[in-house]
């Protein structure tokens, strides 16, 4: 007797349910389209004719199609010159941090030295300071050294990075410690170690510390807009900033110009998704 | 052939070395300089009197001092809260959904994040745009006129926080979805069995396992947002700077545009113990979750 009715409040709960999670998902769509619009209306305001991107009424799809304000951006402006310094610091700075890091991490993971756990209490300590706040030191630095306007001057402050230190101890330290005592049975030195099995095992994690090391760079800003104040050393996350007036308000180049500043990282994501993810977690402290 | 190991504190001192030098030459010693130039009057470059505490006292007294503390509180407030519960709320959705739809909304939400903070200047000064932004639609429709949302005081704080908002939340969405994933399935089968409705589930399972991650992913962004500067600038630029200066915004302020580096050093430090002392209670609180 009582079989039924429950059978039956079940089926309009599932139903219920059914309907709750439909609304759900919609809503989540909706506010992932929501999320999307902005770089859509970037992308669409760059490919539209000058003359058409202030045209009164709403154009969400272009009439006219052009790369006009590519090509003039690309032509008219110092965004070339831009795009090497960014990919010249950017570049450096990510070689540098891992390298430095690697080695360090080494170090602290694997070998016996005076001063390590004070060193590395300096480490964890240091993951606290807030970078921003040494800027005007930073800069006074930069000054004294003759490195303001440079590519070096860019580079060296972005060279504190206590995190990827840390991330490499603790994945060195959880490489199983035969496969060290045999390689140092078949006579392998620390740098052979370092090189043939340490690094090697753990290639995934220098992939996707480098991947978050070069997004941090390109895109870092206060710094490189302090330590360049001339055009033509500018980066390019500075660079599009700048220039208000080589364009006027020419919406269509100004997105053209963003856009292109953004292109790298945006494809380095979509390349990397996973490893870009799994840096993420590890920086956040969480071992993905 | 015999071979001697050299010992074992040279070579960690020869692989040590360059990041000993960069730690010393880049971070130690400016941040011992940092602590000696709040006591002198000294301009951006170069020597300046020694002035005891006069800095100090002359903190406590500007207003604009505590302009940009007030601003960067608020816009700390601002962005913090919303970004996390919002940040939560859209992992629970996405993370309902499988397969390259799961993906493809995750990327929705997270490809801004990736952005250079000035193309999502660039990008929502356009789509806000006194004149011809396409925002301005829905604006003058509720407003009966455009609104230049950057120009006026008011709004300017919460707009930058709402554009920071759109541009960050996708790393609070990654953190809370992993935080998601560690969650059994086992268990929401459990209390489904024992006729759990959805709002039980969440209230007792959910939102208690993944509270860690909420705090850790709260505190990221409060130490991130205390150091706000550069959104602040941007879509400031040629307006009333001051009004909106945040804490950083100072330190530029002084240091570089007023060649005070005595007094621009001064701001810093005291926003240096600041976030130092968020980090500490940060790491109590992790810490205490690691015991329980």
């Amino acid at each position: 007797m009582t079989a039924i009715p429950m059978e039956a409040a079940r089926v309009t709960r599932l139903r219920r349910l059914n309907v709750a999670g439909g609304a759900l998902t919609a809503l989540i769509v909706l506010a992932a389209v929501a999320w999307a619009f902005p770089l859509y209306w970037g992308i669409v305001t760059s490919l539209k004719v000058e003359q058409d991107v202030v045209r009164p009424g709403v154009h969400l799809i272009p009439e006219r199609w052009t790369l006009d304000a590519y090509t003039y951006v690309l032509f008219n402006s110092q965004i070339g010159r831009w795009y090497v310094n960014s990919v010249v610091t950017a570049g450096a700075v990510t070689v540098l941090v891992v390298a430095m890091s690697a080695a360090a991490g080494y170090a602290l993971s694997q070998l016996r030295f005076p001063g390590k756990r004070l060193l590395w209490w300096l480490i964890l300590a240091s993951f606290m300071v807030p970078i921003p706040a040494l800027l005007v030191n930073h800069f006074v630095l930069m000054a004294q050294f003759g490195l303001l306007n440079s590519w070096a001057g860019v580079v060296l402050p972005q060279l504190i990075a206590p995190v990827t230190v840390i991330i490499y101890k603790q994945f060195f330290d959880s490489v199983p410690r035969d496969f060290r005592e045999a390689a140092v049975m078949d006579g392998a030195t620390e740098l052979q170690l370092l090189f043939r099995l340490y690094l090697p095992m753990n290639w995934g994690i220098t992939t996707a510390l480098a991947i978050i090391t070069f997004i941090g760079a390109w895109n870092t800003f206060l710094w490189p807009f302090l330590a360049v104040t001339s055009e033509d050393m500018m980066n390019i996350s500075v660079g599009i900033t700048q220039v208000n007036d080589a364009f006027g308000v020419r919406y269509a180049r100004l997105m053209a110009a963003a856009l292109l500043a953004a292109l790298p990282v945006a494809l380095v994501y979509l390349v990397f998704q996973r490893r870009v993810t799994q840096a993420i977690m590890l920086t956040a402290g969480i071992k993905g | 052939m015999t071979r001697t190991r050299r010992p074992e504190a040279l070579i960690a001192l020869a692989l040590l070395a360059p990041f000993l030098l960069t730690y010393a030459v880049l971070f130690v010693w400016p941040t011992a300089q940092l602590v000696a130039l709040t006591f002198t009057k000294a301009p951006l470059i170069g020597a300046g009197d020694w002035v005891g505490f006069g800095n100090y006292e002359r903190l406590w007294k500007d207003r604009l001092f505590w302009t940009a503390t007030w601003n960067t509180l608020y816009f700390v407030l601002l962005t913090v809260i919303p970004s996390t519960l919002l940040g939560l709320a859209i992992a629970l959705g996405v993370n309902r959904l499988k397969g390259w739809a799961q993906s493809l909304m995750l990327a929705a939400f997270f490809l801004p994040y990736i952005l250079p903070v000035s193309v999502v200047y660039r990008i929502w000064s356009w789509l806000l745009d006194g004149e011809f932004g396409l925002l301005q639609v829905p604006i003058a429709a509720l407003m009966g006129e455009n609104v230049p949302v950057f120009r006026v005081i008011p709004l300017f704080i919460p707009t930058v926080a709402l554009v920071t908002v759109w541009w960050l939340v996708g790393f609070n969405v990654l953190l809370f979805i992993a935080g998601l994933r560690n969650i059994s399935a086992e268990i929401y089968e459990a209390a489904a069995l024992d006729g759990a409705t959805r709002g039980q589930m969440f209230r007792r399972i959910t939102w208690p396992l993944i509270w860690p991650i909420t705090v850790l992913v709260a505190t990221i962004q409060l130490i991130l947002q205390l150091k706000i500067f550069d959104q602040i600038y941007l879509f400031a630029q040629g307006g009333r700077t001051d009004a909106t200066l945040s804490m950083v915004g100072l330190i530029y302020r002084s240091a570089f545009q007023k060649n005070q580096g005595g007094y621009g050093a001064t701001v810093a430090l005291v926003l240096f113990l600041l976030i130092v002392a968020v980090s500490v209670l940060q790491y109590q609180l992790l810490r205490a979750r690691g015991q329980r």
